[in-house]
């Protein structure tokens, strides 16, 4: 209750710094807290630690510069120099994988998923981290848990989410005759076929977009109650569930723009940005880009005060199936500095810090504790509001089966992601393109 | 007087001077060559995944990919990309040699513009081309639009077979440069004496090229072409960022198919074993360009074997 109270408070304290525009004061602010915070902490850092963290590479420079401004208090407050280095999304699995059987490399890893899932043993335990973040800010959403926890213990913190949101210009639609984007799949179906025929065509990527085109084909294909594997890793992908969901996103793909296909995951943004799309699925960022030239672009303006982001559909099987990226961030067992590094866990996620970088990140990132549902980001701009869900809305990679290597194997090959795009382009029958899937699928969770 | 020692004699033996100079070289390539060959196909056999060894397992991950339609649509592209963009870079590369290799102005500047595909990073050349086989933004589309040519939009990368040929198309591009000056380089060294003792037996231009160039020059066109096969063959980034072998893998190369699965699936023994799939085509290659284009009678007549 205190802690609930003392958030509050402080979020209008900041909301009159940044009327006032003083940045100065907040900086001030963060740094008193961090002393006091880092004295007051239960995890004392080693003598002489220093961390090193690896991270993705940012897509929203202000989130960055939110991120590093909270690496810089806590050196401050703790003494403990954090070295952040930045790889492309793609290549921090990798590294961590490597690092994590060679017994070396950076302290702490950021990065997607089910990453700490890939080496459970070698994630140091951050049990007492997580139990004292979520008894403080009003406990984890459930799939945090899910990439959290391995057996009884927390191996990693779900730092973050990013939603990947329906992206549509309002205009558009209600050209096509809607006001809104239809909650459910068979109204979303009228809508792409009204906008085809009567407005500008929305579309959906078909390329190897990892992000984008694997958010938009899980939901497809969880919305028609099928699933790649069951709660116990057995692959079920061969049924009629499947092939409704393929029959629904051939369908919807006839209305598509030509050209989806092609797309990876900045194509759409592209052409969303050029009013070529009306819909399209990707996280805040193409309204983040809109807003950052409106000031010298009326292109750009127009786009950003039409443009809107909506929750996914719900399908037949009745519940919210979205598929939005996870960020959890560990600790190796090897490092030499266990409590510097859940000291910086700790830290991040608490309200001082997490509140002005979930600021920073414009919702480009969504918190994983329930308290942050009060964070300004929610509500200061109403078109950014649904991204405040995601993280309670997404199931997990693997569906219903564990978030492990093998969840993460068959995003890497593309398993659904092909099996949609080749009978959505004509490459193969459904009945075909469900037995390669299933083929692949065997293989990779025997 | 002491009998020298064996060391003593080795060490100043003329015959083993030799190898005591070559082993430096030789430590080299077995550490920078033959380690890393042998232990990707050692891998092969193996179910490793990044970090852990793995058991050996036979032949299980041959067995897995020769079953799996997306490898076998790998093998027929890499195939297919390697023959028709190495024909149509040999074709377009001699082309522009035989024209750089005669007079004009500005010889000089006219080679080195030639030679700038291969000198702009494969990234940013790959970019390049996103701009214009891009399904909205294309500038091909656009200006054929403009024309009124053509109605919508060229579908350049998502249509299985357009991909494929535009791919193709994007690599030739690339590939050009490097076969034109090497061949310029070729046709520079090729005595004029000759040209001059055909030229006064009345040859036809035709002639000329068919009996004095063609014959010299095949030495170096057996090496430029086993190099420019090798690099087709392996190619990576090119596809990694155009396409990342999509749509549905239809522009999947051997190379890229080995580190989707590898790296990112993190399972390195099946990746090893696509990657080592590769070797015997790429044996192959060598030997057709060494043992069929290096024959002398080639370059001296049927009759002199």
């Amino acid at each position: 209750m205190i802690d609930e109270r003392r958030f509050t408070r402080r979020d209008a304290l900041k909301a009159g710094a940044a009327i006032a525009g003083a940045g100065a004061l907040e900086a001030a602010n963060l740094a008193a807290f961090a002393q006091a915070w880092a004295q007051a902490s239960r995890w004392k850092p080693e003598k002489g630690a220093k961390l090193q963290l690896l991270r993705w590479k940012r897509f929203v420079q202000s989130e960055e510069d939110g991120f590093m401004a909270l690496v810089a208090a806590f050196t401050k407050a703790t003494g403990v120099p954090v070295t952040v280095l930045n790889e492309s999304l793609d290549d921090v699995q990798p590294k961590a994988s490597v690092a994590a059987n060679t017994g070396q490399g950076p302290d702490l890893f950021w990065g997607l998923y089910s990453l700490p899932h890939l080496f459970p043993s070698k994630c140091l335990d951050v049990t007492d981290v997580a139990d004292y973040l979520g008894k403080k800010y009003g406990g984890w959403v459930p799939s945090a848990v899910t990439y959290g926890k391995s057996g009884k213990g927390w191996i990693a913190i779900p730092v973050g989410y990013n939603g990947n949101l329906i992206n549509y210009r309002q205009s558009m639609i209600e050209k096509a005759g809607f006001k809104a984007i239809p909650q459910d799949t068979a109204g979303f179906m009228e809508l792409m076929k009204a906008l085809k025929a009567k407005s500008v065509a929305g579309g959906f990527a078909l390329g190897r977009a990892s992000g984008d085109g694997n958010a938009w084909v899980h939901w497809c294909l969880w919305a028609h109650g099928a699933n790649l594997v069951d709660a116990k890793d057995k692959v079920i992908l061969s049924s009629p569930e499947t092939v409704k969901a393929l029959e629904y996103a051939k369908e919807l793909s006839t209305h598509f723009v030509p050209g989806c296909a092609a797309w990876n995951d900045s194509f759409n943004n592209k052409a969303f940005l050029e009013s070529q799309v009306s819909v399209t699925n990707n996280g805040v960022s193409i309204y983040a880009a809109a807003k950052a030239n409106a000031g010298k672009d009326p292109k750009a303006k127009e786009v950003m005060d039409d443009m809107n982001h909506s929750l996914w559909p719900v399908g037949p099987a009745g519940k919210p199936t979205e598929f939005h990226v996870a960020y959890p961030m560990l600790g190796m067992r090897y490092t030499k500095f266990p409590q510097a590094a859940k000291a910086f866990l700790a830290f991040t996620l608490e309200a001082e810090n997490y509140n002005p970088w979930l600021q920073a990140a414009v919702a480009y990132l969504t918190h994983p504790l329930n308290a942050y549902d009060a964070n300004p980001v929610w509500t200061s701009d109403p078109k950014l509001s649904v991204a405040r869900d995601c993280a309670k809305r997404t199931l997990t990679a693997g569906g219903l089966g564990s978030v492990g290597e093998k969840a993460a194997s068959a995003l890497a090959d593309f398993v659904i992601l092909d099996m949609f795009a080749s009978v959505c382009t004509d490459r193969a029958s459904i009945k075909d393109a469900i037995a390669v899937a299933e083929r692949q699928a065997r293989r990779i969770y025997r | 007087m002491n009998q020298p020692t064996t060391w003593e004699r080795l060490r100043a033996d003329r015959d083993w001077l030799g190898f005591w100079f070559m082993l430096p070289t030789a430590a080299f390539l077995l550490l920078f060559l033959l380690y890393p060959l042998g232990l990707g196909i050692w891998l092969s056999f193996t179910d490793a995944r990044i970090g852990t060894p793995g058991k050996f397992v036979g032949l299980e991950n041959y067995e897995w990919i020769i079953g799996d339609a997306k490898f076998q649509t790998a093998v027929f592209f890499t195939l297919l990309y390697t023959l028709v963009a190495s024909v149509f870079k040999f074709a377009i590369g001699l082309y522009l040699a035989l024209l750089l290799n005669q007079n004009m102005p500005f010889k000089a500047m006219i080679r080195a513009v030639i030679l700038i595909p291969f000198i702009v990073p494969t990234v940013l050349s790959a970019i390049a081309f996103w701009w214009i086989f891009d399904p909205q933004f294309s500038v091909v589309s656009w200006s054929l639009r403009q024309l009124g040519w053509i109605e919508g939009n060229i579908n350049f990368l998502g249509d299985a077979w357009n991909a494929r040929w535009s791919v193709i198309f994007a690599n030739v591009w690339r590939g050009v440069p490097f076969i034109a000056i090497s061949l310029l380089a070729g046709l520079q060294t090729l005595p004029p004496s000759l040209y001059e003792a055909a030229t006064l037996d009345g040859a036809t231009r035709w002639q000329l090229f068919r009996h004095v160039t063609y014959p010299l020059l095949t030495p170096i066109i057996a090496v430029v072409m086993t190099f420019s096969v090798l690099f087709t063959f392996t190619d990576f980034q090119l596809i990694k960022v155009l396409t990342n072998g999509g749509p549905a893998g239809s522009t999947e190369l051997m190379a890229t198919m080995s580190y989707n699965t590898a790296i990112l699936g993190s399972r390195i023994g099946e990746g090893a074993a696509v990657s080592t799939a590769m070797v015997p085509f790429l044996l192959a290659a060598i030997m057709v360009s060494w043992f069929g284009l290096q024959r002398r009678k080639w370059q001296q007549g049927e009759d002199n074997d």
